[in-house]
């Protein structure tokens, strides 16, 4: 089992009144699944995926990555467990402005510690493998919209992930570079990547091969889409 | 390593897009650290010059030596009374040097107020009979063209005279001065020599510049009465100048009939001690200097870390992004550190440049005066290099250590929301 939630709770305490955002989850993701995790805002879905993507703890509960559990360890351990494991495309790309494509899609390399020649090399194939392979020398604001999240696509990937985690990855786009971004997902998805997509579009939702519904921090529906 | 050199290219990029940002912010802050560098490296160069002249002030009457001069016994001994008076006398010169192997250099010296003329103007002036170690001991050195006093002017009573700088001045004006003569109490000396002018901060009976120094066996055939007035020594080595001292003391205690204890019986000048006080005036002189400058820099490096809780801010996301891609704490920390650094290290050279510029301007003014000779010129030595780059160095890091410790605590789901 790729991902293991038992129980899940997570509440905010905001000073006068604790928000309970996850009021006890029960997910399991199994390898080269694509679950698509829809709510409308305020549903605790960030909050999820925040949990899902190691960058928040759960108050309480059971969680597991790749067999691993996540609860109790320290800011390094987990910083490593982000590092191999997820891979994050953000709805707003989050590139870092100053540098270069090639660059953007090296840093998770030169976080766990690969060597600058491997490093230029997984990072050039990758970008190369979303069809970015003339750009890699352009910045940020150089680039189109698409071509960023492709940038970001890139970047998740080249560390080679146990997890694709994507939070509204279509939600600053225009329809049909958003298309484009669909279509590589499901290519991923073909190859054998596990991805789970945070969002709030139904339609994209049904691409995926499970749809998790949440509401009011509680999975009300789970059941395989129709595709 | 691998990590720190790609992340290093990264941090320039980085200054440069801050740089971009708070132009005016950075120039200020880096103005600010370079006028702290100035400060502490010309107060550090002041104190360094003054700590110079000092030592060589204290030099200047004569390093390591004992100036003794006749007292009295303070306390009875052997049956004789306190209070009676000792006074060394010639034949103790050799004894000395015969039974204390630790004295290396020894001149007895006698002193008085002597008519000099020079075509027939006369001036009394303070006339000194030596032998020919105490221009060695008493750092009177001669100027190129001139000699002290020798052995064979000792020998055969010469009559020759060494002349203060002044004095020399003062009897001829500014011409060639050794060779022409001169009457000292209506007796004709030739002129052997004139002392290099020098900084003398101790003295006994008036600085060596305005004194006349005649052989003390010529100065005994003319003034049959003179009795001893001081005896200098010098050990043969610094380490063994406290065993020469306390020698010496037993010596003339048992010739004389004094305890060795009653220091008081024969007093006696120990310059050691005046050049000890000097290093540590010294000393304590350029650490005031240096705490001031440090302060200086000290407000620099907050104008540093102001800049850098405005980026870490700035770049709250950032931080979160990285976080994310598996950034650790240090990996996080290491970029703020490094443009911290890179600000303060611009300064710290611009600063340094500019106090250069400066203390070599200051070296090339024809600046004269006691004053002047007293305080010195600043001085940079590797010891201030050092301080200030240290300084630099830790302000520096500091001012970068603090915003970058908050930068790795923001929470990364926090911190991805952050507009």
């Amino acid at each position: 089992m790729m991902i293991e939630m038992r129980a899940i709770r997570k509440v905010y305490d905001t000073g006068r009144v604790a928000v309970e955002a996850l009021k006890g989850v029960d997910l399991d993701i199994d390898r080269n699944e694509y679950v698509a995790i829809v709510g409308p805002s305020g549903s605790g879905k960030s909050t999820l995926m925040n949990l899902l993507g190691c960058l928040d703890t759960p108050t309480s509960g059971l969680y597991r990555l790749s067999g691993e559990a996540v609860g109790g360890l320290d800011r390094n351990r987990l910083a490593e467990i982000r590092n191999r494991h997820v891979g994050f495309v953000f709805q707003n790309f989050n590139l870092l402005p100053y540098a270069s494509a090639l660059e953007n899609v090296e840093l998770p390399l030169l976080f766990g510690g690969v060597g600058a020649k491997e490093r230029r090399a997984r990072a050039s194939a990758m970008l190369d493998k979303v069809g970015l392979a003339d750009r890699m020398d352009h910045k940020p604001s150089e680039l189109s919209g698409g071509q960023m999240q492709r940038v970001a696509i890139a970047r998740a990937l080249v560390n080679r992930p146990s997890l694709v985690l994507a939070d509204e990855p279509t939600g600053n786009l225009d329809t049909s570079s958003g298309q484009g971004i669909v279509g590589l997902f499901r290519e991923l998805h073909a190859a054998g990547q596990t991805i789970v997509m945070i969002t709030h579009d139904m339609a994209l939702a049904r691409l995926a091969s499970r749809v998790v519904q949440i509401r009011d921090g509680e999975i009300v529906e789970d059941q395989a889409a129709a595709a | 390593m691998r990590l720190v050199r790609a992340e290093l290219a990264l941090v320039w990029r980085l200054f440069r897009a801050d740089l971009a940002h708070q132009k005016k912010r950075i120039l200020l802050t880096v103005i600010a650290i370079g006028w702290g560098t100035l400060s502490i490296v010309l107060l550090l160069s002041f104190g360094e010059g003054l700590k110079r002249s000092l030592g060589k002030g204290a030099r200047g009457m004569g390093e390591g030596i004992a100036v003794v001069w006749p007292g009295a016994t303070t306390r009875a001994f052997m049956g004789l009374p306190s209070g009676r008076p000792v006074r060394p006398r010639e034949e103790d010169v050799e004894l000395l040097r015969r039974t204390v192997p630790e004295i290396g250099a020894i001149s007895l010296e006698y002193n008085r107020e002597a008519p000099i003329a020079v075509s027939g103007k006369s001036r009394n002036v303070h006339l000194c009979g030596v032998e020919p170690d105490f221009g060695d001991m008493r750092n009177m050195v001669a100027r190129q063209g001139g000699r002290f006093i020798n052995p064979r002017d000792m020998v055969e009573k010469r009559r020759v005279a060494f002349l203060g700088d002044e004095l020399a001045r003062d009897l001829f004006g500014s011409e060639e001065v050794v060779g022409r003569t001169l009457q000292i109490s209506q007796s004709t000396f030739t002129v052997v020599g004139v002392m290099q002018k020098k900084l003398q901060m101790g003295m006994y009976g008036g600085p060596d510049r305005s004194h006349a120094l005649i052989p003390a066996t010529t100065y005994k055939a003319m003034y049959t009465d003179a009795k001893i007035d001081n005896l200098i020594f010098k050990a043969v080595d610094l380490s063994q100048h406290d065993v020469a001292k306390a020698e010496f003391y037993r010596v003339m205690g048992r010739k004389y009939h004094f305890d060795p204890e009653d220091t008081r019986s024969l007093g006696m000048w120990d310059t050691t001690e005046m050049q000890r006080i000097n290093a540590n005036v010294g000393l304590g002189i350029q650490i005031f200097l240096g705490i001031i400058g440090g302060l200086t820099l000290l407000v620099g490096g907050m104008g540093v870390a102001n800049i850098m809780y405005a980026v870490v801010k700035e770049r709250t996301r950032e931080i979160g992004v990285k976080m994310a891609l598996g950034a650790k704490p240090r990996q996080l920390m290491l970029p703020f550190v490094s443009e911290a650094l890179l600000m303060t290290v611009i300064g710290g050279a611009v600063g340094t440049t500019v106090s250069l510029l400066l203390i070599f301007g200051i070296a090339a003014l024809p600046l004269k005066g006691d004053a002047f000779d007293l305080m010195g010129r600043p001085t940079f030595s590797p010891a201030v290099a050092v301080a200030t780059a240290a300084i630099l160095g830790t302000i520096g890091t500091l001012a970068g250590f603090f915003p970058a410790r908050r930068a790795a605590s923001v929470n990364p789901a926090v911190s991805l929301r952050y507009e």
